[in-house]
């Protein structure tokens, strides 16, 4: 297969505070595999003058301060970056457990799913739930993941009509992404279950469970089993 | 101890700062002022650091109790404030007692207005920033907009020896018509037939303005033939300016992280204030300029700050 992958890393400035640096073409593994190598190395050792490093499917944006760096000088510390991509010992992606409770009041569009697939309830959630999901890239609302990997036989278009208000945890499918909205919003994603995690704890040092490059591993919980996690949560 | 208390809170009156970059890569929008020049020059007026936290004032003022002793300052939309039914200026500080009542009212020119108090609004820190930010329901007051009755508090600081005044020649005009200087993309290259319709026309403020965006109103600009009308979202940032389907351009500004539209251009980061005093029906030219020239400019307006800054602390 012809490789997606740029020789070397393409700069696009995005205003006069921050460059677009993008690693290849399209949504692809390979592709985002170096873009969370490159993201963990810069991280690591932030390059003089750069105040945020933020990822995303194929690409990273650095935020920057002009009075201490330029892109010329962040082009030179991206290219020799590329060398030590290969090199460096990148640790393997974290794996975030999120239990669901799939269906009932809580997924309303299962059934849905199931019919538009050809499947059982039952058979969807094993295919939902036997995938890690590598988040590609966080953003919309705080903490709402872009999921990679969706099982295409569960793929299932977005609602005709989106829904006013999903609550919190609400996880989906929409066409081939698969996603939790961590907090309410409206949203127009086929509603499968919902965790009773939450996702977006501003008071929590750190608010979030995960960040982009980890992934994602749904597992289903009965009921008694939600409703004790959720008191927990919200106590 | 608490500063003031809202008798009436305005059209949208929030806490804000330099806003809250520490989790923009986990979908938290930075929020903060949107024009950084009025709401830092109204804390060095105040006699506060220029990071410290104020009211955001849209539109139509609020009126507050004063409930102790302080100094306050203005900068921006010009609300005609008074305090206790006596005029006060704009770009100035004034001095308040407890008791006192500081109204302010419709925006006579510009849109927002940055009211700044000793010792800076003293909301909780919320992820290392005390802007509100209304989406994600953090910051502020309880993440939202002032309501009456909110009581605010302010942080510890030192009343000035003097009031402070803004020379005339640091004071900006808000005007109807005005022209934004921009950088080139990030996705340029696929509006190549439009570019000169882009930096020709006159682009109408719609109503659809806020701390979100602005979208425009103005010739369709088109994506070229063959060239796909979204992309694999990516991260924008405050001032991108995106073109979707209908082709009618919209600003971004600080309440969004990600985005899959592509964008033509973006406003460089020293002309957003212009932005955030435009109001519905204002008119908008575009012009493009280089990364040099904006940087230029961004040097320029550090070096005003500080020259701002030593003029309040040698007078």
């Amino acid at each position: 297969m012809a490789s997606v992958l740029f020789d070397k890393p393409r700069l696009r400035p995005s205003g006069d505070l921050a460059v677009l640096v993008e690693y290849g073409e399209g949504i692809d593994p390979a592709v985002n595999e170096k873009v969370r190598a490159a993201a963990t190395l810069l991280r690591r050792n932030l390059p003089e003058g750069v105040l945020s490093v933020i990822p995303a499917y194929r690409s990273l944006s650095l935020r920057y301060d002009p009075l201490r760096t330029s892109p010329e000088r962040l082009s030179i510390v991206l290219d020799e970056l590329e060398g030590h991509l290969r090199e460096v010992e990148i640790p393997p992606p974290r794996i975030v457990e999120i239990p669901v409770r799939y269906g009932g009041e809580h997924g309303p569009d299962l059934g849905f799913v199931a019919a538009h697939s050809g499947l059982t309830p039952e058979e969807v959630i094993a295919i939902h739930a036997g995938t890690d999901y590598p988040i590609y890239m966080i953003g919309f609302t705080p903490g709402f993941c872009y999921l990679g990997g969706l099982d295409a036989r569960i793929a299932t278009p977005r609602r005709e009509t989106p829904r006013t208000l999903l609550p919190g945890g609400s996880v989906g499918i929409a066409e081939t992404q698969t996603g939790i909205y961590p907090v309410d919003s409206p949203g127009g994603w086929q509603i499968i279950g919902r965790t009773p995690l939450r996702l977006f704890a501003p008071e929590r040092e750190n608010p979030f469970l995960y960040e982009a490059g980890d992934r994602i591993r749904f597992f289903p919980i009965p009921e008694a089993q939600y409703d004790h996690l959720h008191q927990e949560e919200n106590a | 101890m608490d500063a003031f208390r809202v008798l009436a809170p305005g059209s949208l009156t929030t806490v804000q700062d330099g806003g809250r970059y520490r989790f923009i890569d986990r979908g938290v929008p930075p929020s903060g002022a949107l024009d950084g020049f009025a709401y830092r020059v109204a804390n060095l007026l105040a006699g506060n650091p220029v990071q410290a936290a104020v009211l955001e004032i849209t539109l139509q003022g609020p009126s507050l109790e004063v409930l102790c002793d302080a100094d306050m300052a203005l900068a921006g939309a010009d609300m005609t404030p008074t305090v206790n039914d006596q005029p006060v200026q704009m770009w100035r500080s004034f001095r308040v007692k407890r008791g006192d009542i500081v109204k302010l009212h419709n925006a006579a020119s510009g849109c927002r207005a940055y009211l700044a108090v000793t010792g800076g609004v003293d909301v909780p820190v919320v992820m290392g920033s005390r802007a509100t930010c209304l989406k994600a329901r953090i910051g502020g007051v309880e993440g939202r907009a002032l309501r009456k009755d909110d009581v605010l508090p302010r942080g510890a600081g030192n009343l000035l020896a003097a009031p402070r005044r803004l020379p005339y020649r640091w004071i900006p005009t808000y005007r109807p018509d005005i022209v934004l200087r921009v950088l080139a993309g990030p996705q340029e290259e696929v509006f190549q037939d439009a570019l000169e319709t882009f930096y020709d026309a006159e682009f109408l403020v719609t109503p659809e303005a806020d701390r979100m965006g602005y979208r425009l109103q103005g010739p369709p600009i088109h994506h070229d033939p063959g060239v796909p009308q979204s992309i694999i979202s990516e991260p924008v940032l405050p001032g991108n300016i995106q073109v979707p389907a209908d082709g009618q351009p919209i600003i971004l500004l600080v309440e969004q992280t990600t985005g899959g539209y592509t964008k033509i251009a973006t406003v460089v980061s020293t002309e957003l204030p212009k932005v955030a005093q435009a109001m519905p029906g204002h008119r908008i030219w575009f012009k493009r300029i280089g990364l040099e020239e904006a940087h230029a400019l961004y040097r320029n307006e550090a070096t005003r700050l500080q020259e701002i800054e030593a003029f309040f602390t040698s007078n």
